[in-house]
């Protein structure tokens, strides 16, 4: 008879506890104005400023995250015949191409469009709208070259130099995005020939290769919260804004001419079921509004012109000027020749 | 009369796990698979020697790791299912805290600790979340064999050690034989470890697919890495179910209480060597705890949502997600599991082929890459009435998946421990079918019922894999969330991911020590 009890007692809180998740977790019904917007998994938002913008537009905008950029560009590919959303932001420069030739988009041209993403137009029929740009570049650990009287690293030539040996972890191209940019910033730097010799050297100057960024940067770089042992690493143009010291001064820095530049793009999908109010979410990524937080919430600078930067990045983290860039066929065409090239070369 | 009603209810029972594994598993796989064999290149990837390398790494590391999980779980079964000592109820649920931390916690935890780890820290990872799977499917049955057969072999003149093997092994080795195949899978599929571990020097089929997949969209390669994938697991589990069906018996089934004594003698060192087992185990929790612990800030943190807001809901939602999510995905692994353990311990006479052949197909979504499982969703799902691509119910269908195998392997080997004599007794005296399960089946199976839910709930509460994949960010669970924040710069996002992962494995000592105390039975020591 007990035994009956506590079965019963068993069930009846477990049915209490999943009743809760699939009314709470299941769709609201809501007007025909639903938005499904298919993005990576870097995708944060300002909170307020998101209901605000559902509130006023109508639109409710179901947000669905996918990997990262490559893995998000290929689902849209696989899903093209029957999207899984309306709208896609996140493909980046390095994967617009497999997306724009896999016919995933459909032109748009938003109003806004010339207020600052123009200049990093990638397609001449509008499928494709930059929303944010972000740098990837060596950062260095300011304080650990001051305590060893050495100056800090400032190019690429200096990670090859036995002075700075065992000083640097990058991230492997074949697992991470940062890698990936990492690697393109060499091949612009040093042409499609060369940039092999630059890697080979590289590893003869003992470079540590971490298979993605949370362990290169949160611990073995020695600059971040991990304080690890290596005092080069490859991070974000902005990732100096996230470690100031306690007197305010940032710990770290980019090596500005090191940069690879990735923007990010948003586009409506060939064959939404709500196109029209898709095209609505798309103005308000490139929004004056939405693109003041994008620096705060998702660590990238705004694609659109005369937005204020953050305070902190102002001093850190300054947009680099002039960072390098491949065209995306040719890294579309490559990018797996190279990463292979890379792979073999590190293993080898 | 008697026959054919059983027959066809059995029959029915068994389209339930069936039917779900068709959809949610055997038809997005073979839908992905299917693009990629329609591309080129998938003969070069299978003459290539480097598969055949990555295969052999693939099955040596599992293999490696799996051995050390039996050692180290082995001696941690004998304290649970023998042992009246105190902590023993502690450390059944100490043991389970591994598997719930995600695993790039455990990754950088691992990277500290052996810095130039390579292959060895790959093994031991891989080993330190599987220990509690050997620990309590073996300690499930021990703790119901009957203590007085091997006392009989000792007081005939047996040595400790012979009694061991000559009684003890025989009667223990099918949910050993269990334990293993089911770690044997995870470690095949580890990926987050080796990826973390092996940096770019080692990979996994898991790994090679994975990238193959989302980073080079290389489809018919990974196509042909996960027909070998699932050629080299189904080989292993064949050759598991072969040795199992040479010993499994029909034992006498005891409560715990009548088997379990204060140890004496020589049983101390075992008792030993399953402390130094804990104490490997609590090693990097202790170690992720003092992080935590150095300042509050994180924990401050956790009401709200993160540096700038990188979570879009607070910790302390996310941990409810992943209690609601935990808590479908056990209800419906129940559901699946044990309806396909009742089919398949009935199967066992005249139909052996028919069984073994469910038997394998309920443990192959473990060995299938998740980010396969994962693709074929995007590519067949949505041509089901209702789009399930992108709705919130997909996290506890993939995690159901994930557990349903494992209820079937803590329950499966008690159902077909049961006499059935008391079976046949039960019908002669006049029982229905329902009856007599009801009787005998679920009257000496209730406790591994409760305790495979229990392990259920916990693998479903750190999940990672599929979850990561399926989760909508205003919904994470808490692994996701802790990802997530480690997977952004800033001091404070650090401290609170670690601050999260403390909390995760409150919430899954909580949960267990819940469901084990609502039926006493099992928790009383």
């Amino acid at each position: 008879m007990t035994r009956t009890a506590r079965l019963a007692a068993l069930a009846l809180a477990a049915t209490t506890l999943a009743g809760c998740s699939l009314v709470g977790g299941g769709e609201q019904a809501s007007s025909g104005h639903t938005v499904t917007l298919v993005t990576h998994d870097s995708w944060a938002v300002d909170k307020a400023l998101w209901a605000d913008f559902q509130k006023t537009s109508g639109i409710t905008v179901k947000v669905s995250t996918n990997g990262d950029a490559g893995a998000l560009t290929n689902k849209l590919v696989l899903t093209k015949a029957n999207p899984i959303g309306d709208i896609a932001y996140g493909v980046d420069s390095t994967f617009a191409s497999r997306a724009l030739s896999g016919g995933v988009f459909a032109p748009y041209s938003s109003p806004d469009a010339g207020k600052g993403p123009q200049r990093y137009q990638i397609d001449d029929s509008h499928r494709l709208t930059a929303v944010d740009v972000g740098d990837v570049c060596l950062n260095v650990d300011t304080g650990w070259y001051a305590q060893h009287n050495l100056p800090a690293p400032s190019g690429y030539a200096d990670l090859v130099d036995p002075r700075y040996k065992g000083q640097t972890v990058v991230e492997d191209p074949s697992t991470s995005s940062p890698g990936l940019a990492f690697l393109l910033g060499t091949v612009k730097q040093f042409g499609a020939d060369k940039w092999p010799d630059f890697w080979t050297k590289l590893k003869a100057n003992d470079v540590k290769v971490d298979a993605g960024w949370d362990e290169a940067y949160t611990q073995d770089f020695s600059g971040s919260s991990g304080k690890g042992p290596r005092p080069v690493v490859v991070s974000y143009a902005s990732s100096p804004a996230d470690e100031i010291g306690d007197d305010g001064k940032p710990r770290t820095k980019a090596v500005l001419n090191t940069c690879y530049r990735q923007v990010e793009y948003a586009g409506v999908l060939d064959g939404a079921k709500n196109p029209d109010d898709a095209r609505k979410v798309l103005d308000f990524l490139i929004s004056q509004k939405f693109q003041e937080q994008v620096p705060g919430s998702m660590y990238v600078y705004p694609s659109r012109e005369g937005v204020a930067l953050p305070d902190a990045w102002k001093t850190a983290a300054p947009l680099p000027d002039a960072p390098a860039q491949l065209p995306a066929d040719q890294v579309d065409a490559n990018r797996e020749k190279w990463v292979q090239q890379c792979r073999t070369l590190l293993q080898g | 009369m008697s026959n054919a009603a059983p027959r066809l209810v059995l029959l029915l029972l068994a389209l339930v796990p069936v039917g779900f594994l068709g959809l949610f598993f055997a038809w997005p796989v073979v839908s992905i698979v299917g693009i990629g064999l329609g591309g080129s290149g998938v003969t070069e990837v299978l003459t290539s020697g480097d598969t055949w390398r990555l295969v052999a790494f693939t099955l040596g590391q599992a293999a490696a790791a799996t051995l050390v999980a039996v050692l180290m779980g082995m001696p941690l079964a004998y304290v649970m299912a023998r042992c009246k000592l105190p902590g023993v109820g502690l450390v059944r649920t100490l043991i389970l805290v591994p598997f719930v931390l995600p695993t790039v916690v455990v990754g950088l935890a691992f990277r500290s600790l052996l810095p130039d780890g390579g292959v060895l820290s790959i093994v031991l990872a891989n080993a330190f979340f599987n220990v509690a799977v050997v620990a309590r499917t073996v300690g499930g049955l021990w703790a119901h064999t009957d203590r007085r057969a091997e006392e009989a072999a000792r007081s005939l003149g047996a040595s400790r050690w012979r009694a061991f093997t000559s009684v003890v092994l025989p009667a223990i080795a099918p949910a050993v034989g269990s334990a293993a195949a089911v770690v044997f899978l995870f470690c095949a599929t580890s990926f987050g470890v080796v990826l973390m571990l092996g940096g770019a020097r080692y990979r996994t089929l898991e790994t090679e697919i994975y990238l193959r997949t989302v980073d080079l969209f290389d489809l018919p390669g990974a196509a042909a890495l996960s027909i070998l994938q699932v050629v080299a697991v189904i080989a292993v589990l064949l050759v598991g179910a072969f040795a199992r069906r040479r010993r499994e018996t029909a034992l006498k089934l005891r409560g715990r209480t009548e088997t379990a004594k204060r140890p004496v003698g020589a049983e101390w060192i075992i008792v030993g060597a399953a402390l130094l087992v804990v104490i490997a185990l609590l090693v990097p929790i202790v170690g992720l705890i003092t992080r935590s612990l150095t300042t509050m800030d994180g924990w401050r943190a956790l009401a709200g949502t993160g540096d700038e807001g990188t979570l879009e809901v607070p910790a302390w939602q996310a941990a409810s997600n992943s209690i609601r999510a935990a808590t479908d995905a056990t209800i419906l692994a129940m559901l699946l599991g044990v309806t396909a353990a009742v089919v398949l311990s009935q199967l066992r006479r005249g139909r052996a082929v028919l069984g073994e052949t469910l038997d394998l197909a309920l443990m192959l979504p473990l060995g299938v890459s998740a980010v396969t499982v994962g693709f074929g969703y995007l590519v067949t799902l949505g041509d089901l009435p209702f789009d399930l691509r992108t709705s919130p119910l997909l996290v506890p269908f993939a995690q159901a998946l994930v557990i349903t195998p494992l209820i079937v392997r803590t329950v499966l080997p008690v159902l077909r421990a049961i006499d059935e004599r008391l079976r046949q007794a039960a019908g002669t005296l006049g029982a229905g079918p329902f009856r007599v399960w009801r009787e005998v089946d679920l009257a000496l199976a209730w406790r591994s019922l409760i305790a495979a839910a229990g392990f259920g709930y916990v693998v479903a509460l750190g999940e990672f894999g599929a979850t990561s994949f399926l989760a909508r960010p205003d919904a994470p669970t808490l692994p996701v969330a802790i990802a997530r924040l480690i997977s952004r710069p800033g001091e404070l996002n650090n401290e609170m991911a670690y601050a999260a992962c403390v909390v995760l494995m409150l919430v899954t000592v909580v949960a267990v020590v819940a469901i084990e105390r609502l039926t006493p039975a099992v928790g009383e020591f």
